[in-house]
């Protein structure tokens, strides 16, 4: 990757932490939060991606950012009030906003697409209307080749330095880039360029630190630069030119206006290179909350570094392999009978520690806060609302829930159906809903939040519900259950989850884009997750969604069967005991049952389920497993022993193999071999479809 | 020992032979990442009978396959005398089950010959053609047929 590209991926990546203030304060003002310092730092976090745009040369990007900040600029000067049709407009300029940041990228044309040029235009045209039009972003706005030229920023009277004299007066500058300032893509001579506009500039440059050419280190920064700039703006519209760079500069004033000097501090001369810290302090002295948000977007404000994923899952992997070694180790040293040794077994619990805390650790690198999904998932929440005129207002809970890098990615798209549904589906017209004496606008609310070792999300409407009856006429109708079937409600809810259920009826322009609600659920089993649905009539539904905290290791229960040693997830296990033989019941010819506190639960012996052997002949004395699947079916699995709990590095199947029925994923044992990871809601069957249909409804007629 | 300069300006080609129920197999070196003595595999259920399940290598979970009973020459009861083949083809990796491994020779690519018919039809289906090293036959696997069926066929 060249240099440019590298700067190129850091500014794309810094669009990221830029677009997620901006929703962030949209957010805020749509609930009413108009204070200056909120407008601010959306029209900040416009401007900066602006400014990296333009060093980039990524002019429909610079120009769209440009509108939009125009807009943000006549806001928070008063000169547009924060009606609610503004603030649509600022949300769908956001939308657009990404959109653009998103294909500029990807290396796409923004406007390719002739749809994408039309709406731009359009949404231009509106930002532009918004405005209240000041002659000199108009002129701006004309030239599209328009380079990074700040904007002049207005200083509202509210910041209690209006009182600075305004008569003409020459500044002199001492600007001294460090050489971090030129790493970071930016150019002295644009500064320049950009002080010339606010009044009468000259420079002059001090090259006397500039070394031989023979000893010169081309990438430290040698030239200071001395400017007089006669203006009759403040200092702080001058220090505006040097936002972007206040921290990688020492900027001193030497002819300050005492009045001025007092509140703000000013490196000596002499000094070689004022702390960063001072600069900052001179633009945090503008703002009227320094504590609210940094307005520089200084890079020194976040002790954090961007590393590359790869390294980290290289990292995941090792420390996994070293987990398994330090099994292997203790194992063979029980083994030999070393263990009576007590510095031994001392040094191997010390390992043992450390190497599980360091698991855990480098699972935290990969963890992520998941506002930056939800704030994806209020776009779509939306976009779907104005598609289906709908009023909806989506509240989000507990963003700074930290999951899995990987897993907030794997989510985006079931929570993005899920959603969908629950406007298109669950949320009753204004109409219907106030003939309901609810509110007219619908509320859903996306909860995030760790419950007991595992990651909890929640989506919730307060919509008309599910009607459990339609869905049972539909199942039958479609032959997904046979028509006598007696099932719970939570079974029949379930069957929305099935292949095949999504009906011609239910398709919109919306939702019916081909993704049912069963790819929704094998997407999240395939995170480890499982979906529950609750749901009231006429007062809503709930889709918990539940997910391991990583996807690396998981705590299981080792039993042995025929031979063979298996993991059960600790997730779907509910209890433990041994069958007694007044416990288990056989009827007729069927498969045995236990019955325990008044209900009969199949039994499935594991070894007959993944065809290792014939049901054992009785299952008295054998341990039995009580697991629920994730439809809420409770199933007993016969094992020969049980070994003992563990946690376990997860390792993939599927890619040197494929999927096998009734193994999730497979593991490696302290000795080396593998033992297999049961999914059980394959093995307990879903109560449905395929062969284990028929079982499992028998079993439930008679439960 | 050749050089590589003149593997190709002979168009030579190096396999691995190896012995499978009596018999001469070989694959093109390229695909075949180390070889292993047995070791016990874990048993995958519902899978067909020539997977002999999968083992671990140095932390992957790799499949082994029984070569001969794939090839339709009967089941192969291993012992520790037995031979995994590790194979990559593409991001899969698959072990293959034989009897022994006989050589590593480079051989003239011209000089493959067409399958004889009287081979039997299931193992003919995953040879590309036949050597005549020295008196014996050497058939050369189409690996790629052994691991499309491997991943997509069951």
């Amino acid at each position: 990757m060249s240099a440019r590209e590298t700067l190129k991926e850091g500014f794309f990546q810094e669009c990221e932490d830029l677009l997620e203030t901006m929703s962030d304060g949209l957010s805020e003002m749509e609930r009413g939060e108009n204070d200056a310092e909120v407008v601010n730092a959306v029209f900040r976090a416009v401007h900066s991606i602006k400014g990296g745009a333009g060093a980039f040369g990524l002019n429909v990007l610079v120009n769209f950012a440009h509108s939009f900040e125009n807009l943000l600029d006549d806001l928070r000067r008063g000169a547009v009030r924060p009606e609610s049709s503004v603030i649509q407009l600022l949300f769908r300029a956001s939308d657009r906003l990404f959109d653009v940041v998103e294909a500029e990228r990807s290396g796409r044309d923004p406007l390719g697409r002739a749809q994408d040029a039309e709406e731009y235009d359009a949404l231009l045209a509106q930002l532009a209307t918004a405005c209240a039009a000041s002659p000199a972003a108009d002129s701006e706005q004309s030239d599209p080749e328009a380079d990074f030229v700040p904007t002049t920023l207005a200083f509202g009277p509210d910041l209690g330095l209006s009182d600075v004299e305004a008569a003409l007066h020459t500044h002199i500058i001492r600007f001294a880039p460090h050489k971090s300032l030129y790493a970071s893509g930016n150019d002295p001579v644009a500064l320049f360029s950009a002080l010339s506009d606010l009044g009468g500039l000259s420079v002059s440059a001090d090259i006397s630190a500039v070394p031989p050419l023979g000893a010169l280190d081309w990438e430290e920064s040698h030239i200071v630069w001395t400017l007089s700039l006669a203006t009759e703006l403040p200092v702080p519209d001058i220090m505006d030119v040097f936002e972007f760079v206040s921290s990688d500069a020492a900027i001193s004033f030497e002819d300050l206006p005492a009045a001025v000097a007092e509140d703000m501090p000013t490196a000596p001369l002499e000094t070689e290179e004022p702390p960063p810290a001072q600069v900052l302090q001179v633009s945090e002295a503008r703002t009227s909350d320094p504590g609210k948000s940094n307005p520089s977007g200084s890079s020194n404000a976040r002790q954090s570094i961007r590393v590359d994923l790869e390294r980290v899952d290289r990292l995941i992997n090792l420390v996994g392999e070293l987990v398994i070694s330090e099994a292997m180790l203790t194992q063979s040293i029980t083994q030999d009978g070393l263990v009576q040794n007590t510095d031994i077994e001392t040094a191997l619990a010390r390992l043992k520690q450390l190497s599980t805390e360091l698991q855990e650790r480098i699972m935290a690198i990969r963890a992520q806060s998941v506002k930056a999904l939800f704030q994806r998932m209020s776009r779509i929440v939306r976009e779907a609302a104005h598609a289906t005129d709908r009023e909806v207002r989506l509240i989000t809970e507990g963003e700074s829930t930290e999951v899995d890098k990987t897993v907030i990615e794997k989510l985006a798209d079931p929570l993005t159906h899920i959603l969908r549904n629950a406007v298109d589906h669950g949320i009753e017209s204004a109409e219907a809903r106030q003939a309901a004496g609810k509110p007219a606008h619908g509320t859903v609310r996306l909860l995030a939040a760790h419950r007991s070792g595992q990651v909890i999300i929640e989506i919730e409407d307060d919509g008309a519900g599910i009607d459990s009856d339609r869905v049972l006429a539909k199942a039958i109708e479609r032959g997904l259950v046979s028509a006598d079937a007696e099932l719970s409600e939570q079974e029949i809810f379930h069957l929305l989850f099935e292949a095949g259920f999504s009906t011609a009826e239910q398709v919109s322009s919306l939702s019916g884009r081909g993704v049912g609600m069963d790819v929704v659920r094998s997407e999240i089993q395939a995170l480890g997750g499982r979906v529950n649905i609750a749901s009231v009539r006429g007062a809503g539904t709930t889709l918990t969604i539940s997910l391991p905290l990583t996807l690396a290791v998981v705590e299981g229960m080792l039993v042995e069967v025929a031979g063979e040693t298996l993991v059960i997830p600790s997730t779907a296990l509910r209890e433990t005991m041994r069958a007694e033989g007044a416990m288990v019941h056989r009827l007729g010819a069927g498969e045995p049952v236990l019955a325990i506190r008044g209900a009969l639960i199949p039994i499935i012996d594991l070894g007959e389920s993944l065809g290792f052997r014939q049901m054992p002949a009785s299952v008295s004395g054998l341990p039995l497993l009580l697991v629920e699947s994730a439809a809420g079916r409770l199933v007993a699995l016969t094992a020969d022993k049980i070994i003992h709990q563990r946690e376990v590095v997860i390792k993939g199947l599927a890619e040197n193999y494929g999927h096998v029925r009734g193994i999730a994923a497979a593991t490696i044992l302290g000795n080396g071999r593998i033992a297999l990871i049961i999914d059980i809601d394959q093995v307990a069957g879903n109560g449905l479809g395929g062969q284990d249909e028929a079982a499992s409804l028998t079993a439930h007629g008679v439960g | 020992m050749q050089n590589v300069a003149e593997l190709e300006q002979t168009n030579q080609r190096e396999i691995v032979s190896f012995r499978v129920s009596g018999k001469d197999f070989s694959i093109d070196i390229g695909y075949v990442r180390e070889i292993r003595g047995w070791s016990p595999t874990t048993i995958l259920p519902h899978t067909p009978d020539y997977v002999k399940g999968v083992m671990n290598l140095r932390g992957n979970v790799i499949p082994v396959m029984d070569l001969s009973h794939r090839l339709g020459l009967g089941p192969t009861e291993p012992t520790e005398r037995h031979v995994i083949v590790i194979t990559v083809l593409g991001d899969k990796t698959v072990g293959l089950l034989v009897e022994a491994v006989s050589d590593i020779m480079s051989v003239p690519a011209d000089e493959l010959k067409p399958t004889p018919d009287l081979a039997s039809t299931s193992s003919r289906d995953f040879v590309e053609g036949v050597y005549m090293i020295e008196d014996s036959l050497i058939r050369v696997m189409d690996i790629h047929q052994v691991f499309a069926r491997e991943t997509g066929g069951f």
